[in-house]
């Protein structure tokens, strides 16, 4: 019986992955609304979760691709591999507005730009810092600083290997997670009052899922001007990552 | 159709997909450069286009919407397939590469921000949430 429900999970890989996501977003939520009263986003915790999942299949398997080295959990590995995953994310830039974007004007670019840059090369250097000296590597950790999107599709182009592509996720990741949780505290610090202080916002810390959530736990009515730049944000850094960022660390360290 | 939408994804994100290959073979770099990005940039230009025309009724911007939508899922499983035993190795790595890009933004958010006040006396925005009603 239980055999018989293992191959049925088995034999429909990706099927399986939708559920099994599905159950950890629902938790994720659950535990973002009543653990954290929703200053911490569910879908940061699922990506925490799914990262466990990882460390679990890691260490059950002893495989490089985490949960996806566990066969009844395969289908993960078809789910967010690079087809499914780059769909989605080229997907987004649909709920971009042109107009609105527009609005935001030079401020919005030169915050966009400097969030693509500062992040990386203090990403940049602290990996070389670390003893990393290779450009690939180097690049993929300091995208990684971007966002935790940046990273992994600068490094799934370059060539980067497994374990830098997941410290380069675990960078981004981090620094949503502290995205969301200190934008609060720290929104008096950060001038936080307007629209146009929302964009430059945006455009400099980055990830959608901090920017939304810690503006959200701020002022909701800032939330869409924030959004919306951070929106070009992860465009941007997959644009320049594996292109400009990737030939001028090259250029750097040889 | 739903799969209009779908399509059109579909077709920019290969289009994209091959121009950053193309892009990669011409500067000799052998992988793809910003293939998602001219994907992301191809799908905003056909939207703009369509919008235009009139080809994009709801149930077309649903057949891409839904793959929008997925998107945190779809890095739900990214996460779930990473190495995250040897990432952890490599531990202060991330964390300083994070706490560091966080605390050096942070700093350019107050400084742009901060100048603000001058310029915002000249051009008011539109809307100005008041601090009182936080939360």
């Amino acid at each position: 019986m239980l055999e018989l429900l293992e191959g049925t999970a088995r034999h429909n890989g990706l099927v399986t992955a939708f559920a099994l996501v599905g159950l950890v977003m629902l938790i994720s939520m659950k535990l973002s609304r009543h653990l954290t009263m929703g200053r911490v986003h569910g879908s940061a915790i699922a990506i925490v979760i799914g990262l466990g999942l990882a460390y679990w299949g890691g260490v059950q398997t002893g495989g490089t691709k985490g949960l996806a080295d566990v066969s009844l959990f395969a289908g993960v590995g078809m789910m967010g591999g690079a087809m499914l995953r780059d769909f989605a994310i080229v997907a987004t830039a649909f709920e971009v507005q042109v107009v609105e974007a527009k609005k935001a004007g030079m401020v919005g670019v030169v915050a966009l730009l400097l969030g693509t840059l500062l992040p990386f090369i203090v990403g940049a250097g602290v990996a070389y810092a670390f003893g990393y000296r290779d450009a690939v590597s180097i690049t993929t950790i300091g995208a990684g600083a971007v966002t935790y999107i940046v990273g992994p599709v600068t490094g799934a182009a370059i060539g980067a290997t497994s374990d830098v592509m997941a410290l380069s996720i675990a960078a981004g990741l981090i620094k949503a997670i502290l995205v969301m949780v200190a934008t609060p505290a720290a929104a008096k610090f950060l001038g936080l009052r307007t629209p146009r202080s929302a964009m430059v916002f945006g455009g400099l810390a980055g990830t959608v899922s901090g920017v939304s959530a810690g503006l959200a736990a701020t002022d909701r009515r800032l939330v869409p001007y924030g959004a919306l730049v951070a929106t070009f944000h992860t465009g941007l850094g997959c644009l320049l990552g594996p292109s400009l960022l990737f030939f001028a660390t090259r250029a750097i360290v040889g | 159709m739903i799969i209009y939408g779908t399509a059109l994804l579909a077709i920019c994100h290969l289009l994209g997909i091959f121009l950053g290959d193309l892009l990669g073979t011409l500067i000799g770099a052998k992988t793809n450069v910003g293939g998602v990005g001219i994907a992301m940039i191809l799908l905003i230009c056909a939207r703009l286009w369509m919008h235009k025309k009139g080809w994009m009724p709801e149930q077309t911007e649903m057949g891409v919407a839904f793959w929008g939508a997925m998107y945190i899922p779809v890095v739900v499983a990214m996460a779930a397939q990473q190495n995250v035993l040897t990432a952890l190795r490599g531990g202060p790595v991330a964390l300083l590469a994070a706490v560091g890009s966080v605390v050096v933004c942070a700093c350019v958010i107050a400084l742009i921000n901060r100048g603000e006040k001058v310029e915002g006396t000249a051009l008011p925005p539109l809307e100005v949430p008041n601090p009182a009603t936080v939360r």
